[in-house]
């Protein structure tokens, strides 16, 4: 259904590629939210209805219900723009930058922060697109930069990494304490 | 006089003197680079200023909040593009002057339009401690619950056109923060057997993901842009700077209404400048020139976003109400520490409010003397590629979330809201009602339940004179708001 003349304030002109798909999801969300609250919350015997433990999960999960499905109606009367299935490509491919944001947490007790940062730096600028000399220099400087502001100045709470342990005592300390 | 130099003597001190200098500094840098923005950099930062003095950490992201639209106009002005959001009307009238070759002249006026308002909004804060330290005593938690109420209200009926989204997401903040083991029964809610549930959603771990993390992956999936750089003289910041008593009229009341919407939880910059620029436009003697490089434009849309910050430390410090994203993530400051804000604050620790007005004062003198001096450098940073930006803001917030308590979870938490808020923007839904939503619940619940129990009627819980001018300006909120609404409909039928 589309109509072209919608309402500025509450009912928006034309949609975004993958709104009505988005406002779904949300609203499906919200009711299966809503239909758990039975188990996921309880009722506290002799106490009034602002003290309930369910009181305000209730109240924003219902309104959540309410606007998402009022929502769902005026995306759906707004125009369509197409694109909805390119547009849920872009939002899975963005999975890819949490894949390499994990693996670099992950790493970090392991390889420590130094060279957990480095390879994250200059990983992430190639796979940015870049392959100039100047790009990588930058993203080793900046990777540095941030070590050495975060961890060796302020004593930012970052574990060491395991591969420390394997250094000289002396250099062992200072990596695990600075780097 | 004796609580001013108490204040002063709070800030005389170097670690919070360069806690101001690398806010504000810092500020001006992350405003002057598209895609960052304020509420980026204070998210990374908050973690790191849990370890600091409540007056040395609330310094540094002051700085950051009350610097960073003051370089947010050098790009809305050079290259058409604002620094940060609340820059976006700057672009109107400032680029159109950068490109009949008088980009300095409206640097200038932005930046002393930006200094008048900070400066503005400081004095009547000043004025009005006094009266604040009388009423905010007389806050109780009915008034306190009505008045986060209305932010809420506000929050979602200022968004125009994302309404609906708006009260849908500011639900869900409301949600979240209920998620976890709940004081009053200690019951669980929402944890689904999962003990790591059990303590809640992080707000940290939220506000980084929704603000942080989001945008490094809509800056990584999206293509570099290039700009070029007009032009610039190297003299005449001073005489043009000037300029500003030209329009003394437009710049106080932009900061008026700066201050005013400032004040009122949930409404904030983006109400002012457009109030600002609305009125600048209608009273000015050269209405056509607006959107073509009226100096009127600059001085109405940086006036009235920079009297905000200030003036939205007040619901913040009197009654523990942020009235936006920025102030949520800080009230998180005054938590950590154990300092409540609210009206205990006020009548007992005057001194330290008053410092941080010192602080706010001193932080808009650095900037201009900053930018005074920096601005060809600083317009540097704007060249800094996208995606090389996303890769940095990916960096620096590893730093906010793994330093909370080196967990993967938190770190995984962070990421889903990264994706979560990725997808909002993309839609051009709003992301700040859910940290709102979350901030403003958890008062609202609280604060319901200690109020109930001494309300027997419904007339009770506005009986005094704060509680029923609150809930009148809730209903006058939404009434307004539908009467708008359906005329506008009446409208658009009547055109079609």
């Amino acid at each position: 259904m589309e109509h072209e003349n919608a309402t500025p304030h509450v009912f928006p002109e034309a949609r975004k590629p993958g709104e009505l798909f988005y406002s779904f999801i949300f609203l499906g969300t919200a009711v299966a939210l809503l239909s758990m609250i039975f188990w996921q919350t309880s009722v506290l015997p002799g106490k009034g209805f602002s003290a309930q433990p369910r009181t305000w999960p209730l109240i924003s999960l219902a309104g959540m219900a309410i606007f998402a499905l009022a929502n769902l109606v005026a995306t759906s009367r707004s125009t369509r723009t197409p694109g909805r299935w390119k547009e849920v490509a872009v939002w899975l491919r963005s999975l890819e930058y949490v894949g390499w944001y994990l693996l670099y947490v992950a790493a970090i007790p392991v390889i420590g922060y130094l060279t957990a940062t480095l390879a994250f730096c200059l990983f992430m600028t190639w796979r940015a697109g870049y392959r100039s000399l100047l790009a990588f220099g930058a993203a080793v400087v900046f990777a540095l930069f941030v070590v050495l502001l975060f961890k060796s100045l302020f004593n930012v709470k970052i574990p060491g990494g395991a591969v420390y342990e394997f250094l000289p005592d002396t250099l062992r300390y200072i990596m695990i304490r600075y780097f | 006089m004796d609580i001013f130099l108490s204040g002063l003597e709070i800030i005389a001190r170097w670690d919070v003197i360069a806690a101001l200098l690398i806010g504000s500094i810092g500020g001006v840098m992350v405003g002057a680079m598209p895609g960052v923005g304020a509420a980026v950099a204070i998210a990374i930062m908050l973690p790191a200023t849990f370890s600091l003095e409540p007056i040395v950490g609330l310094t540094a992201l002051l700085g950051i909040y009350g610097s960073s639209m003051f370089g947010g106009a050098i790009p809305a002005i050079l290259i058409n593009t604002p620094g940060t959001p609340v820059n976006a009307l700057t672009t109107y009238d400032g680029y159109p002057m950068t490109k009949r070759g008088e980009a300095r002249r409206a640097l200038s006026l932005a930046y002393s339009a930006s200094f008048f308002g900070g400066v503005f909004s400081i004095f009547c804060l000043i004025l009005l401690a006094p009266v604040l330290a009388r009423i905010a005593p007389m806050f109780g938690a009915r008034e306190i619950f009505l008045a986060a109420f209305l932010g809420i209200v506000l929050v979602v009926v200022t968004h125009r056109g994302q309404v609906l989204a708006a009260g849908m997401l500011v639900c869900y903040g409301i949600f979240l923060k209920t998620v976890g083991l709940e004081g009053a029964g200690y019951t669980q809610r929402y944890t689904f057997g999962q003990t790591w549930l059990a303590s809640g959603v992080d707000l940290i771990v939220v506000v980084l993901g929704l603000f942080a993390l989001s945008q490094a992956f809509i800056l990584l999936s999206g293509k570099d842009q290039k700009y070029e750089l007009p032009p610039m003289t190297k003299s005449g910041f001073f005489s043009s700077m000037a300029e500003i008593l030209r329009f003394k009229r437009v710049a106080t009341v932009s900061s008026s209404l700066g201050v005013i919407c400032g004040i009122i939880p949930g409404v904030g910059e983006f109400m002012s400048q457009f109030l600002s620029y609305g009125y600048a436009q209608k009273t000015s003697k050269t209405p056509d020139l607006f959107g073509k490089g009226n100096p009127e434009g600059i001085i109405a849309s940086e006036a009235a976003n920079n009297s905000v910050p200030a003036a939205a430390m007040i619901p913040l410090l009197a009654l523990g109400i942020p009235g936006e994203e920025l102030t949520a993530m800080m009230l998180s400051v005054f938590y950590v520490h154990n300092v409540v804000p609210g009206p205990q604050l006020f009548q007992d620790h005057m001194d330290f409010v008053v410092a941080l007005y010192i602080a706010l004062f001193l932080l808009n003198v650095l900037v201009v003397l900053f930018l005074l001096v920096s601005t060809n450098s600083l317009m540097k940073v704007m060249l800094i590629p996208n995606r090389f930006l996303g890769m940095m803001i990916l960096t620096f917030s590893l730093i906010g979330v793994y330093s909370l308590r080196n967990s993967l979870k938190d770190c995984a938490i962070a990421a889903a809201f990264g994706v979560f808020g990725f997808i909002l923007k993309r839609l051009d839904w709003p992301t700040s009602p859910i940290i709102l939503g979350m901030v403003l619940g958890g008062l609202m619940e609280t604060k319901l339940r200690t109020a109930m129990a001494r309300v027997e009627t419904p007339w009770d819980f506005i009986n005094r004179p704060i509680a029923f001018v609150l809930f009148s300006m809730i209903v006058i909120a939404i009434v307004l708001h539908v009467v708008s609404v359906v005329r506008d409909r009446k409208k658009v039928a009547g055109n079609a």
